[in-house]
């Protein structure tokens, strides 16, 4: 009496389309950890090149080398790699890859960072941020967001942001030269460390180049409010 | 926990999927046979059955006297049509209004105390001498080639009850223009469960009846306020054959509040789950064909699925909404003058919004199908917008509270 082949052809289109969603889901997802690929090495070769530079110093005065001295992608893959974490549907194992290639691509960038302002004198201008994904840590979304700000509003600062947990060598190392305890969020800004929840205006106050860039913005400001007044 | 969360979504998205496949697959096959019916239909009459309507009322004085004068109306024999209005005890002008119509030869006026709109029923049934009967709430107005076809499928002498398509009359505000809509889908899913036998209830506006029903399987119940599901689920029990005439349209005052909608819909889910409890014996029960197998089965579940999906995006707003106050809090708006990038990086790929947009893909055409099967041609209109903007937030709150109210008398009885 009832027709069970419509059931079943019914049942077969359900799981052709449950079968596509998956397929599709999964390509997109391969391509977006392609793209964060792609991204790192660009931002390897942006080292290399950098660093290759660097060598060339020894010869040539600090004068020579351009805005674009440090590569400007690191930002942008570490949100893309928070997000990928924060969304079901990344294959893990490849993602855990892709965040060992940043944080050492950091580290690099890092250290090319450090040479570039003992050489040149340059003031630097750089935080490193230790946050966590395995504990609870109350405070580093708050600061996360802090951080993010910063570095929308200064784009010259550079935030390295390391998982404390995460098996890496190299970041247990930085852990172990600037002894950093597992109080999380952790800063280190010029040397110090702090722990705990800073707004901007802390931050501001605590890294002296900030401030700078803070007075120069606001010069800036009121020129233009100044300037737009006697228009 | 999030596992579960997530097993059960899935679960909930395949069912729905499921269902919507299946109504689709039964529309393509049902479609040619519709145009065969609409032909037959337009038919002339040989023979016309006698037939009575009760109008059962219950302070319906407002819209009472132009219920009767469409039934007067209809384009039906005079001597074989006879309509009985029951006044169940009405505290308002009702009865003046019924006076009216006292000395009209094809209207008898009963008066009752107040007993409910079953008892209302089962008073007039008692006095009907016709071949077939149907009721029509006083809320409710009749085309006037709606009985004309009705009757023919009373010629098959298996059918034993046959229902029309429920309009929304004249439309005004934006709850009765989204009810429209939502008509349109209800016209198109009784045509669909008509022709796999399904057809759980037989709606009061104008549902006819071979009079034998009645006398065989008994007058209406109280049926936990919906006595038109009851005595449709107890038809398809003692497996007696409803049909739906999509072209027989009935145009019914819908509510134009929201408490009034709310209390409505609240009595509509409430009678149903109370009577799926009363009637558990046909669930998964293959002796009753598909209403028992999977129909009842899939309204039974859409309604805690429904909720499930409900509670889960409002939960996933709720948080994304938290998050962003407190990155308000931690460090303010970012005014940005440059437009904002996009990159599909960061649009959500994962399996369930994929499988979401499929549902509402799907949901979309059927919706197209409805609206083209309600009115005969599909046009934008403000009703597909409030429909489509507002019916999944308020559909939620009806059904929370009926599923409520029967955990709390169900727990009440068994004490």
């Amino acid at each position: 009496m009832i027709n069970s082949k419509k059931y079943f052809i019914a049942f077969a289109i359900t799981a052709i389309i449950f079968g596509t969603a998956i397929f599709v889901s999964n390509i997109l997802s391969q391509k977006k950890l392609e793209d964060v690929r792609a991204i790192e090495n660009r931002v390897a070769l942006d080292i290399l090149s950098s660093e290759t530079q660097f060598a060339l110093l020894e010869e040539t005065s600090c004068r020579d080398i351009g805005p674009g001295f440090l590569s400007k992608e690191l930002g942008s893959l570490g949100e893309k790699l928070t997000y990928a974490e924060n969304q079901t549907g990344f294959d893990n194992e490849n993602l855990e890859y892709l965040k060992r290639s940043y944080f050492l691509l950091e580290i690099k960038d890092y250290l090319l960072m450090k040479r570039l302002a003992t050489k040149c004198g340059i003031e630097p201008t750089f935080i490193l941020y230790f946050y966590s994904t395995k504990d609870a840590c109350e405070n580093c979304e708050r600061m996360g967001y802090v951080l993010t700000a910063l570095r929308d509003k200064y784009p010259d600062l550079r935030v390295y942001s390391f998982d404390y947990h995460f098996d890496v060598g190299a970041i247990n190392t930085l852990v172990s030269i600037y002894k950093v305890k597992s109080d999380l969020p952790a800063l280190i800004i010029n040397g110090l460390s702090y722990y705990g929840f800073h707004s901007v205006e802390e931050l501001e106050e605590a890294v002296p180049a900030l401030k700078e860039f803070a007075a120069r913005a606001k010069a800036l400001e009121a020129t233009a409010t100044s300037t737009a007044e006697t228009d | 926990m999030a596992e579960i969360q997530t097993f059960i979504l899935y679960c909930s998205l395949f069912v729905s999927l499921f269902f919507e496949v299946f109504l689709l697959i039964t529309y393509l096959e049902v479609r040619e046979e519709l145009n065969l019916e609409e032909n037959y239909l337009s038919k002339d009459i040989q023979k016309f059955p006698t037939v009575t309507i009760i109008v059962p009322c219950f302070n319906e004085e407002r819209t009472v006297a132009n219920t009767i004068r469409s039934l007067l109306n209809l384009d039906y024999p005079k001597e074989k049509l006879s309509i009985i209005a029951v006044d169940d005890g009405s505290t308002d002008g009702t009865r003046r209004q019924l006076a009216r119509f006292e000395n009209h030869l094809q209207v008898s006026v009963l008066l009752k105390e107040n007993g409910g709109k079953h008892t209302a029923l089962n008073l007039a049934l008692e006095k009907v001498k016709s071949e077939l009967v149907g009721c029509l709430d006083a809320d409710s107005f009749v085309n006037s080639d709606a009985l004309r076809k009705i009757v023919p499928f009373f010629d098959d002498s298996s059918i034993m009850a046959v229902t029309p398509s429920i309009k929304v009359f004249e439309p005004k505000s934006v709850l009765q223009y989204l009810q429209k809509i939502e008509y349109s889908w209800g016209i198109f899913l009784r045509q669909m469960l008509s022709s796999i036998g399904a057809l759980y209830v037989t709606p009061g506006p104008f549902s006819i009846f071979r009079v034998r029903v009645f006398t065989e399987l008994g007058g209406y119940a109280h049926g936990h306020h919906t006595e038109d599901l009851e005595i449709a689920l107890r038809m398809q029990k003692h497996r007696y054959k409803i049909v739906n005439s999509h072209g027989a349209h009935v145009y019914t005052v819908a509510p134009t509040s929201f408490p009034a909608l709310y209390r409505q819909r609240v009595r509509w889910t409430y009678g149903f789950l109370n009577n799926a409890i009363d009637y558990r014996e046909m669930f998964f029960n293959k002796k009753y064909g598909h209403i028992g197998i999977f129909i009842l089965p899939i309204a039974a579940s859409s309604i805690f699925s429904t909720l499930f999906i409900a509670g889960n995006t409002i939960w996933n707003n709720l948080s994304r909404a938290i998050d962003a106050s407190v990155k308000f809090q931690t460090v303010g708006f970012s005014w940005k003058l440059s437009p904002p990038s996009f990159d599909w990086f960061f649009i959500n790929t994962g399996v369930l919004p994929i499988l979401a947009s499929s549902t509402v893909m799907l949901t979309l055409v059927i919706l197209y199908l409805s609206i083209k099967m309600a009115d005969g041609k599909v046009r934008i209109s403000r009703g597909i917008f409030y429909y489509l903007t507002l019916y999944i937030f308020i559909v939620p709150l009806w059904l929370a509270k009926a599923v409520f109210n029967t955990i709390l008398r169900r727990q009440v009885n068994w004490r």
